[in-house]
């Protein structure tokens, strides 16, 4: 039963107050921009983006500041925006084909045609501190070379040419979206890398990791990463075409997974698929990992009982709006609640006191 | 028109404000600030689903002079960026369009064009071939 209460509305403006004060941290050190948390808190901001399912650096960056860098609280932030805005429609879907790629590397492939490039990554670095960078050191210029120009080849493209891959049939079918429908199961593809593109990174990860050690085993290769721009397109209405509306920054990671095959069909790998806003590697490849877990029934394997392949359990626990918003609740005023349950123990162990004095007497 | 979504606000404002005057209009649709559902499609070519939203500001106006209708669909939530862009999309079809072209829509993509190659530099740079040096057969 819910109890309204009322009162404390002093205490909480002056709490309130305190909040914004404690937010700016000591007033001797210079005050942090939106566009110097966009700009060096990159990674931060696409992760609010990526899981607020929302792109727009500017705005993330904002919630990141007014959060205090609770980044989960920033994506509160920014869920709470999105249901203000109208939806004005649905891009085409994105060609990451046509990504221009910052970074794009394959562990399966050495010669992957379009090269090996590494892009801005921690990979290889020792993981030391870098002082230097707490002096506030100059950084010497990237070095650069010669532009390619060609678009990079899909590596999973070379493997479906010789039909050892399973094919991904293209369909323009409009998908489900979570967004207007609640959840249901059990949940498609489509409904299902929605719900896993927005959730909880850590979660995500811990549910990929699973797989990796034995719970539902799919022995995935990362087939490709790619870090890059992407155009998207629009039908305009009005216009009757599509046009494009603006470009966003996405990591794709196709994984290459063990096989499968029957009596009638020969041997082929399988694919994992992850897709996230922004240089969000980590999420991409845990998200691919837990996509090729969850399609165990289509691929015909086994219900090993693995958490990874239950889809109702993923989806219902991977967003951490949801789970915070439930979990973070009871720490709100429940004095009445807790009042009914007091005074039930206080009865359970009166009445159980007194049975007790009655056998004893008996 | 993807140009001009795609564009910096600071980079169009300061071309366009060098193309001169802003000239009179009435709105069509006074700009509107919305989410798109941004979509992709499982292993990158296979059927759609829905990946997260973007914010995207849209309105369409008429010249006062000559009636063109000029509309603008960019990318963010900058509503003075997207009446420039409306307005060029409009000056686009009127006898200005080729100073508007040269003036506004060439130097934008130039500068564009600057900066991804200056990020595919880079990329560039980064690319490795490794070599197998010893297969572990023994």
């Amino acid at each position: 039963m819910y109890v309204a209460v009322k009162g404390g509305e002093r205490a909480i403006d002056n709490a309130h107050a305190w909040l914004a004060e404690e937010r700016r941290g000591d007033p001797s050190v210079a005050e942090l921009s939106v566009a110097q948390i966009r700009e060096q808190l990159a990674l931060a901001v696409n992760r609010v983006m990526a899981e607020g399912s929302l792109y727009d650096p500017d705005l993330a960056a904002l919630a990141i500041k007014q959060a205090r860098g609770d980044l989960i609280e920033a994506i509160f932030l920014i869920r709470a925006y999105r249901t203000t805005l109208p939806r004005l429609g649905a891009s085409e879907p994105v060609d990451t084909g046509a990504m221009a790629c910052d970074r794009r590397i394959s562990a399966t492939f050495k010669d992957a045609p379009g090269g090996q490039v590494l892009g801005p990554t921690f990979d290889y670095t020792h993981r030391l501190l870098d002082f230097m960078l707490a002096a506030g050191a100059e950084i010497a210029e990237a070095p650069q070379a010669e532009p390619r120009t060609a678009p990079m080849p899909r590596i999973t493209d070379f493997l479906d040419r010789d039909g050892l891959i399973q094919p991904e049939a293209p369909s323009d079918e409009v998908p489900p979206d979570l967004t207007r429908a609640p959840l249901d199961f059990p949940a498609n593809r489509a409904l299902r890398l929605q719900s896993l593109a927005r959730g909880d990174e850590g979660f995500v990860l811990g549910m990929a990791y699973s797989t990796q050690r034995g719970y539902g085993r799919n022995h995935p290769f990362v087939g490709e990463l790619r870090v890059g721009c992407v155009a998207v397109e629009m039908e305009i209405p009005e216009l009757g075409f599509a046009v494009e509306i603006g470009e966003v920054v996405l990591t794709e990671c196709e994984t290459v997974n063990q096989f499968a095959g029957s009596k009638t069909e020969p041997p082929q790998f399988t694919r994992g698929y992850g897709l996230a806003f922004g240089h969000s590697e980590r999420k991409a490849i845990s998200m691919a990992l837990v996509d090729r877990a969850l399609r165990w029934e289509e691929l015909g394997e086994d219900d090993m009982g693995a958490p990874a392949q239950d889809a109702e359990f993923v989806l219902s626990h991977a967003d951490n709006i949801q789970a915070s918003g439930f979990l973070e609740h009871i720490k709100l005023p429940h004095y009445v609640d807790f009042q009914s349950e007091l005074e039930l123990v206080r009865r359970i162990r009166a009445e159980a006191a007194e049975a007790g004095t009655r056998e004893a007497a008996e | 028109m993807g140009l001009l979504a795609r564009a910096p606000a600071k980079a169009l404002d300061e071309v366009w404000t060098a193309f001169g005057e802003e000239p009179a209009f009435t709105w069509l649709r006074p700009p509107e600030t919305g989410g798109v559902m941004v979509r992709g499609r499982m292993g990158g070519t296979g059927a759609a689903f829905n990946l997260g939203e973007m914010t995207v500001t849209r309105c369409a106006l008429r010249l006062a002079d000559g009636g063109a209708v000029g509309h603008a669909y960019v990318q963010g939530r900058d509503k003075a960026k997207a009446r420039q862009a409306a307005l060029v999309d409009a000056v686009m079809q009127t006898e200005r369009a080729e100073d508007c072209r040269e003036r506004v829509l060439t130097p934008l993509a130039a500068q564009m064009e600057a900066a991804r190659r200056a990020r595919a530099a880079r990329a560039a740079a980064t690319r490795v071939e490794f070599f197998t040096m010893v297969r572990g057969e023994d």
